[in-house]
């Protein structure tokens, strides 16, 4: 059976999983371990105004008690944002202090004051809970409308009105007069419930100072654990980068929440070297909804405008977005050029405009969560061409259709330009694979039981591959978005594969290992797949983006390119032929067109033995290579959602999921169902289930999965999943990524189909079972008047 | 402190441990068996389901000590181990059908899945995939969107 | 979790001395809310007084029509009852759709019953069937038992032994779960038995579990989904929170009871 590229190989990496043997970072104990349990603000918004942690040191157990005073005072620095906005007046964006451990103010519930250090973790849980806080409180802002208000209270001092950025793309003159010319316009307004990203493994972090080296090694859930170690570093002044280790071994999914340095990693590691012990805090659940990066909660009005040709001639959005209380590495380019760059979707247009105000709340910071930034701008293109066609009384996929754009590249007035695609045939499959023809008959049929059916699209694009570094440093990014691999091959034959890129679910030991196999022609099982350790990965920008595939495989092609060429040249110098009639196929160099040949173990052996070399060639057979990309990649699809409501109660149930999408080429078609399954699961979450609620003081309701609702088995369908492959010019290997798709492109869809069922197009996410009944009600209201 | 005696994945073991001890940490901390995953604190996500006694039950909702004399079996006693070793058809199943991404709740699927296909059959239950994904209401899965497991406790089912 | 000392008595007796002696001593039936209140030191109990190990408490049992279910049964034990599906289909079809089937085999009718949680289960059967509570000392009707959020008729070292049901004429439960936690918002419990016609409701209500008189009389006169039509559960005293207002949870009772009756 083939293991190159395309074929369906079965994970490498399952058996330790399936077995009980994955070594996740909570798996880890150290010889002198101790543990650390924060003290956190009960309040939303409050000066400190004293911290007694006399009662705590007196407790059973309790090593030290740390406080912000003592961390700043050791020069660790702020934690940053790493992408700076600017506002559309030419100023700065308004990053507020963000101390590992609050000082002076707590801004949010769970804003960490103190650590406590214990022999046990239980021993410094309760200890926690004794060390008293004075705290003067002070007005909080738990919803983001609010912090615009005149008489709203300040939460950081350089932020005046709380705002952070006043942001625009586009040209809002040519929006103004597309508008003016439209014969009809479809305004939307819209919100994008805030999500918290819940990977099922909590965060931990273990530090460890060796006082005798003066070297710091991290043990972290971290989905890039070279930016971890930068951040750290430079930054946060933790240790120089010589003197610190990250690793981040198996790593229990992330989604975007474990992209981050968090004040956790940074007061454990500063917590080691002032106690001199292996420091391990694992969070719990409750503290994960307290701490991790949420994501989405943005405000949205829309205007579209249409011509005669139900061409689109204008189109304006306008989105107020929430980044908490503090601004998180990434929080600035998500509702700005995660964001408005793909309002343009699948259709050509060139009158756009999109205005962006971001807002600090007294809430956790938000940042990216799967998709980040094109989910929210897929909500409101696809919201607004479904809205679009039942107000025009159109068919809504002849009403995309007629707005596809046909041709590639295609520059978009928003700074991208599309690299392939092929709209009108992903549509036409979904629309196969979902029976579009038999659906009037089956809502029919529903009726004769009292259920209301419904049909929905989502037709949509996405950047992925982030990248490229120069595009992205002109847009503000910190750091360069390239990805690194080493291709090292052994003197036997055996490959391994040093990459950036970190798997925390993605199968990256199967899917790297496949186009090394495919490349050279050597067994699967020869491979092996390095990642997720500083000490022995030469660097890496980590996974996130849906970046894995088109930029740190890219680098792994660009290494074996380099390898290829000297394997090529010590099989000439060895066979005594010319390095063009030098191939590899089969486990062997041959000289095309001759019995002589190489094994492909004996080209590794020659190279590291080294007694016979081509003139001035260097031993050994390893390489390096960076990739940074020209463009991003454009994945699309095609989604269709079915549903039927039971009006009696407004519980939906998704009957049919329908995702038709051109990710590029396929390395693996087994494992990018799974990616597609598991995003358009969250996607479902995000439009049925989940939403973070704070009440009106900032107190978070949603802080367990007794109110936090997940997707479970019985919520979701079997998927029906079909790909298309228009292949990525910007890489070598064709392929534009695939984690992300499934979580941007379905939520308009089943929103739109529940909307279709019920005949209200007013309908909020996430559409619960009440908020169902509710909208079925205002219908029923309305036809009786 | 309290001592328990207990046999796990078929091998007797003991614990002089504090009485406040839940099973999960009993098997984490003092057996290390970290193949038992925590991921909630309100007996939700099902990542720390082990049987006990031939049932499926939370092990960060069961105290330690209160189990002295009992049988638990965890995800590390599904397959004896070694080079070689046989895997449980549920283990092969989920490898089989893509059912595992990051692979923290898959412990816990794994046992969840293992309890159901044998209740079904000893009752002569047919297990519909509907079913399945009733009885993996008290199981969590961030990563597949379910329809992987789906799969292959449908595929275990036929194997067992 | 705080420390606790756990004590595994073999009678009631020495139950009711370990419960005695304790300073906070509470029981243990179960577990599966009790622990998860300790891990996140909501409570912290002296001593925990697992009464699992008591001989002949986790009995199931009938005399005639009338059903005896020890109060260490577990859930799963209930559901998979050939006695009680055979006196009470409605009570195992209950059990079996308590928590997932994990916790169902740990969880115990007592334990539930005495937390008496506003969103659990039982206390609606209890309620609708006009179980009897038997406790160590005493046997109170369930009328007399569910006092409030959280509250029963229980005294401090009383220990539930057993729950008494009358099999009834009738009966079916239907539960609209929060779709979070996935205990009832809404369950409504409908019954003709010992006690007349009865509907009782979890879930919603303010107090706990409570009795909805006006679909009692009009199932009195007809017993039948249609006779529920145009009888609406009051929004008064129903709990209003984020997964339900209270007029919803009203419009549930409503639909709930209609799908009980039919399925009874």
């Amino acid at each position: 059976m083939s293991t190159g590229i395309g074929a369906r190989v079965k994970r490498k990496e399952d058996k330790r999983f399936t077995t009980g043997k994955g070594k996740y970072t909570d798996d880890i104990r150290n010889d002198n371990q101790a543990y650390a349990a924060f003290v956190r603000s009960t309040h939303a918004h409050a000066n400190i105004k004293g911290i007694d942690a006399s009662a705590a040191l007196a407790m059973d157990g309790v090593i030290e008690v740390l406080d912000g005073h003592q961390l700043t005072g050791d020069g660790i620095g702020n934690i940053i944002c790493g992408w700076a906005v600017t506002s559309k007046d030419g100023s700065p964006m308004n990053m507020g202090a963000w101390s590992a451990l609050a000082t002076s103010k707590a801004r949010y519930v769970g804003d960490a004051i103190a650590v406590v250090i214990a022999e046990t973790q239980a021993q410094a849980r309760i200890a926690a809970e004794a060390v008293v806080v004075d705290y003067e409180e002070l007005p909080a802002i738990a919803h983001v409308m609010k912090a615009m208000a005149e008489d709203a209270p300040n939460i950081h001092e350089n932020a005046p009105g709380n705002l952070i950025y006043d942001w625009e793309l586009g040209d809002e003159a040519l929006a103004d007069a597309g508008l003016a010319s439209a014969t009809h316009i479809t305004t939307l307004d819209l919100t994008n419930n805030r999500l918290s990203p819940n990977p099922m493994e909590p965060r931990v972090a273990i530090a460890t100072y060796d006082d005798a080296e003066e070297h710091y090694t991290l043990h972290t859930t971290s989905q890039n654990p070279h930016v971890a170690r930068l951040l750290l570093s430079a930054f946060y002044q933790v240790a120089p980068e010589n003197k610190l280790r990250v690793i981040a071994p198996d790593v229990g999914g992330g989604f975007g929440a474990k992209i981050y340095v968090y004040p956790e990693e940074i007061t454990c590691l500063w917590a080691s070297m002032r106690t001199n012990r292996s420091i391990k805090w694992t969070s719990d659940r409750s503290e994960a909804f307290l701490t991790d990066a949420h994501g989405r909660d943005h405000v949205t009005t829309a205007k579209m405008g249409f011509d005669d040709n139900h061409k689109i001639v204008g189109f304006k959005v306008d989105t107020v977005a929430n980044l908490g209380a503090y601004m998180s590495l990434f929080s600035s380019s998500v509702p700005t050029y995660l964001y408005a760059t793909l309002l343009s979707g699948q259709y050509n247009i060139q009158n756009l405009h999109c205005n962006v105000r971001t807002y600090y709340t007294n809430t956790v910071p938000v940042d990216a969560y799967r998709g980040a930034g094109r989910p929210e701008a897929t909500y409101v293109m696809e919201r607004m061409m479904e809205t679009a066609a039942r107000e025009l009384d159109m068919d809504p996929a002849e009403l995309r259709r007629i707005n596809f754009i046909q041709t590639f590249p295609h520059q978009t007035p928003m700074l991208m330009a599309y690299d392939a695609g092929d709209f009108p045939k992903i549509l036409e499959m979904a629309q196969d694979a979902a029976d579009i023809a038999g659906f009037a008959a089956r809502k029919t049929e529903a009726a004769g039981r009292g259920k209301l059916r419904g049909i929905g699209y989502s037709t949509f694009i996405e950047a992925c591959g982030l990248a490229p570094s120069q595009a992205a440093g002109s847009l503000g990014a910190g750091v360069g978005l390239w990805e690194s691999a080493e291709v090292r091959v052994n003197p036997v034959g055996s490959i391994e594969i040093l990459t950036g890129s970190h798997s925390h679910g993605q199968g990256h030991e199967t899917t790297f290992a496949q186009i090394v196999a495919d490349r050279f022609d050597i067994p699967i099982e020869s491979v092996s797949i390095v990642h997720g350790d500083t000490d022995k990965v030469q660097f890496g920008m980590g996974t996130y983006g849906s970046r894995s595939a088109p930029v740190g495989m890219s680098a792994v092609v660009k290494a074996m390119d380099k390898v290829e060429a000297k394997v090529k040249k010590i099989a000439a110098h060895t066979l005594e032929a010319a390095e063009e009639d030098i191939v590899i196929e089969g486990g062997q160099v041959k000289v095309a067109g001759t019995d002589k040949a190489m094994g492909w173990h004996e080209v590794g052996l020659a190279a590291y033995i080294a007694h016979n070399l081509p003139e001035g060639m260097e031993p050994g057979l390893k390489e390096t290579a960076f990739f940074d990309p020209v463009n991003f990649s454009f994945p699309s699809g095609a989604f269709i959602c079915e549903v039927e409501v039971d009006p009696d109660t407004g519980v939906t149930e998704i009957i049919k999921f329908t995702a038709a999408d051109d990710f590029g080429t396929i390395i693996n078609p087994m494992i990018v169902e799974g990616q597609v399954h598991g995003g358009v699961t969250q996607g479902i979450g995000q439009a049925l289930l989940e939403q973070v609620v704070y009440d009106d003081d900032g107190q978070l309701l949603t802080g367990s999965y007794m109110d936090y609702t997940m997707p479970r088995a019985a919520d979701i369908p079997f998927f029906d999943v079909s790909h298309h492959e228009t292949p990525s010019p910007n890489n070598p290997l064709g392929v534009k990524g695939c984690g992300e798709a499934g979580a941007i492109g379905s939520p308009p869809a089943v929103i739109n189909a529940i909307t279709d069922a019920i005949g209200n197009n007013n309908l909020a996410m996430p559409a619960t079972p009440q908020a169902v009944w509710r909208a079925i009600q205002a219908t029923k209201s309305v036809a009786a008047e | 402190m309290t001592t328990v005696n207990m046999t796990v994945n078929g091998k007797a073991v003991s614990g002089n441990i504090p009485d406040n001890t839940l099973l999960s940490e009993f098997l984490r901390e003092n057996l290390r068996l970290t193949g038992t995953h925590i991921g909630c604190d309100t007996s939700q996500c099902g990542a720390c389901v082990v049987h006990i006694n031939g049932m499926p039950v939370k092990s960060c909702s069961t105290l330690a000590v209160s189990l002295d004399g009992a049988e638990v079996l965890t995800i590390e006693g599904l397959t004896k181990g070694g080079k070689d070793a046989e895997l449980h058809p549920m283990q092969v199943a989920f490898n089989d059908n893509h059912g595992l991404q990051c692979g923290f709740c898959t412990p816990g699927m794994i046992m969840t899945g293992i309890d159901m296909v044998k209740r079904y059959k000893a009752e002569g239950k047919d297990l519909t995939s509907d079913a399945i994904r009733a009885e993996l209401e008290g199981n969590i899965c961030r990563c597949t969107g379910y329809h992987n497991i789906v799969k292959s406790i449908e595929d275990a089912a036929t194997k067992m | 979790m705080y420390s606790t000392k756990y004590h595994k008595p073999a009678s009631i007796a020495d139950a009711t001395a370990a419960l005695t002696a304790g300073e906070d001593a509470t029981i243990l039936a179960g577990g599966q809310t009790l622990l998860a209140t300790m891990k996140q030191h909501l409570a912290s109990p002296s001593d925990l007084v697992d009464i699992r190990a008591i001989d002949g408490l986790s009995d199931i049992s009938a005399d005639g029509n009338v059903l005896t279910i020890g109060a260490a049964a577990t859930h799963t034990a209930v559901a998979s009852s050939a006695v009680v599906r055979d006196v009470c289909p409605a009570l195992a079809d209950l059990a079996s759709g308590i928590g997932d089937p994990a916790v169902r085999n740990v969880g115990t009718i007592g334990g539930s019953v005495a937390n008496n949680d506003p969103a659990a289960d039982y206390p609606a059967a209890m309620l609708a069937l006009g179980a009897t509570i038997v406790t160590n000392t005493r046997e109170i009707t369930a009328d007399d038992f569910f006092e409030g959020l959280f509250s029963t008729a229980l005294e401090d070292g009383e220990i539930i032994t057993a729950v008494k049901i009358t099999a009834p004429a009738k009966a079916a439960y239907a539960k609209f779960p929060q779709p979070a936690s996935l205990f009832a918002l809404v369950g409504v419990f409908v019954a003709d038995g010992a006690g007349g016609v009865r509907v009782a409701v979890t879930g919603a209500g303010e107090d706990g579990v409570f009795r909805q008189g006006a679909m009692e009389s009009a199932l009195g006169a007809n017993w039948s989904a249609g006779a529920l039509d145009g009888v609406a559960a009051s929004q008064d005293g129903l709990m209003s929170d984020m997964h339900g207002a209270a007029d919803y949870r009203a419009h549930l009772i409503a639909v709930m009871a209609k799908r009980a009756v039919s399925a009874a």
